[in-house]
């Protein structure tokens, strides 16, 4: 049972956190600006890789110097919404899919060019777990990155449910032509999803990247369980995207449980064939997800 | 006297398509002003002029007699025009209160005031203020569109076909609701398809054809007007 919690349920919550801040923010983006950000991978990159290099200039811990990569790596990407997404903003959606898709290749070669494709670690040397009640083994960063996420996620909830922006930012994802109608200020609501989905994807990136290490794979490689996680929980619906985050890191690490007999249930090396299930099965019988998001 | 709203020679459409070709209308202190014509007459078109929606080629709009032709949507609400839309009038995952609360987007200063006003004029939607919008009957939703609209106070509300697709007894139903809200002192412009029901409620009437003025008068004047029953009314006009 200790040996459950220790070696899939926890590393299943610390995953599916990563992949909730994720999703969020390949939700909003899909509610508000109408398109899949095939470059939201590539924030996570950016701001994982930033940290790496403060934490080098000033020694501090990266979740010290996370706020000023967060900071960092919005400006980036408003300057790429302001001349690269928003020329497009009244064409067909399929144009900034495309686009994006073109500026993550782009910002993950920039990524290599400064920083070399080498695997760097962020948080060296080995920590000792904490050990409570004598057998449940829990690592200093894991309760660290587990505590910032829920932290994070009570802070997007706060943004949604009690401010006025944050109210606008679901009106919009309701109805962008309304909203207009309204005399809801669009551009500002836009800028507002990036600050909010580039801060979480940047917090997302620097978790994993203290979990494991630095590389410029590491944010493509999370597109997909992201995905699955914004069409799981319903997309556009950021709460969805937390619970489908949830849910698929969950699934993906308690699926190599040895549940029947002594042998893992599927061999961990299919782990990330899980969250591509989940996605087509949503796809074909639920597409509008648990909270019923667009389709 | 300066009309709250009035529409000079509009013309003007979508990128290639021209659909309006000079259709001039006004709207006085205190008036329901009904707009009605065939299928693509351009009578949603005309009010969405106002809005900066759409390519006015010529024709101005005045609000109050300051210019507003050609302002940005959100700087003609920040004026105080508002607009319910004949659907998609409502943000269905926010509840009623946050509607409203998006309808006074707008507002910088304390809206809560105006708030409780909207909860007294429609007291179903003070009982459920805390539920998803998208959960409310027809004719709450309408209820929700209207209040939401009016709560920066505007100086004209505009609706497009409010009762579109609705039952009669809804129909009646909402036509209370305008007159509920035309009551607190607001002018209103709709098109509506429903001529009958709607010239029995309007001050004066618009009859747009082809992007054109037609006809206009009080609206008893047109409903007894024999041209204006054949055309939309469904037959003669017993004399």
């Amino acid at each position: 049972m200790i040996e459950f919690a220790n070696f899939y349920l926890i590393p299943g919550i610390l995953l599916g956190s990563i992949y909730a801040l994720g999703a969020i923010g390949i939700t909003l983006t899909f509610g508000i600006l109408r398109f899949a950000n095939f470059a939201h991978g590539e924030s996570m990159t950016l701001g994982a890789y930033i940290s790496f290099t403060l934490v080098q200039m000033t020694g501090l811990h990266p979740l010290m110097v996370m706020p000023i990569s967060m900071v960092l790596t919005i400006v980036v990407l408003l300057f790429i919404d302001r001349y690269f997404y928003r020329p497009f903003r009244k064409s067909h959606a399929i144009m900034l899919v495309m686009a994006s898709f073109g500026m993550m290749l782009m910002i993950r070669s920039v990524i290599q060019f400064f920083w070399g494709v080498q695997v760097k670690t962020i948080l060296p040397g080995i920590q000792m777990p904490i050990v409570f009640f004598d057998t449940l083994r829990l690592s200093p960063k894991h309760i660290m990155i587990i505590i910032s996420a829920i932290v994070l996620m009570l802070a997007v909830h706060f943004l949604l449910s009690r401010t006025k922006i944050g109210k606008a930012m679901r009106a919009m994802a309701d109805s962008p032509e309304l909203a207009r109608l309204t005399g809801i200020d669009t551009e500002h609501v836009i800028r507002t999803t990036w600050v909010v989905g580039g801060a979480l994807g940047v917090a997302s990136g620097v978790f994993l990247a203290i979990d494991t290490h630095v590389e410029t794979m590491m944010g493509f490689n999370l597109l997909l369980p992201m995905f699955a996680s914004a069409i799981l929980g319903g997309i556009g619906r950021p709460y969805g995207a937390m619970a489908g985050g949830l849910i698929i890191g969950l699934t993906e690490e308690l699926s190599s449980y040895p549940w029947i007999g002594t042998e893992p249930l599927l061999n961990p090396g299919y782990k990330a064939g899980i969250a591509f299930i989940i996605m087509v099965g949503m796809l074909i019988w639920r597409p509008t997800g648990l909270f019923k998001g667009k389709v | 006297m300066i009309p709250v709203l009035e529409l000079q020679m509009v013309e003007g459409g979508y990128a290639e398509t021209q659909i309006l070709h000079g259709v001039s209308i006004k709207v006085n202190a205190g008036e329901i002003v009904v707009i009605i014509g065939p299928n693509g007459a351009g009578k949603s078109t005309a009010m969405k002029s106002v809005f900066g929606l759409l390519n006015l080629t010529k024709g101005k709009v005045f609000l109050d007699g300051s210019d507003i032709t050609n302002l940005s949507t959100e700087k003609v609400v920040r004026h105080g025009v508002c607009y319910v839309p004949q659907t998609e009038n409502i943000f269905p995952s926010l509840t009623v209160q946050e509607n409203l609360e998006m309808g006074a987007y707008v507002r910088d200063d304390d809206f809560q005031p105006r708030l409780n006003e909207m909860f007294d004029l429609f007291p179903p939607l003070a009982e459920k203020r805390k539920q998803a919008a998208g959960t409310l009957s027809g004719g709450q939703r309408q209820m929700v569109a209207m209040a939401k609209a009016i709560m920066v106070e505007p100086k004209i509300l505009m609706l497009d076909e409010p009762t579109a697709g609705l039952s009669p007894k809804f129909r009646h139903e909402i036509f209370d609701i305008i007159k509920t809200v035309h009551k607190t002192g607001t002018p209103i412009l709709m098109v509506e398809q429903n001529a009958k029901q709607a010239l029995a409620v309007a001050d004066r009437g618009y009859i747009l054809v082809d992007g054109k003025n037609k006809t206009e008068g009080t609206g008893q004047n047109l409903l007894n007007d024999p041209d204006v029953a054949e055309m939309f009314l469904g037959g003669g006009v017993k004399k």
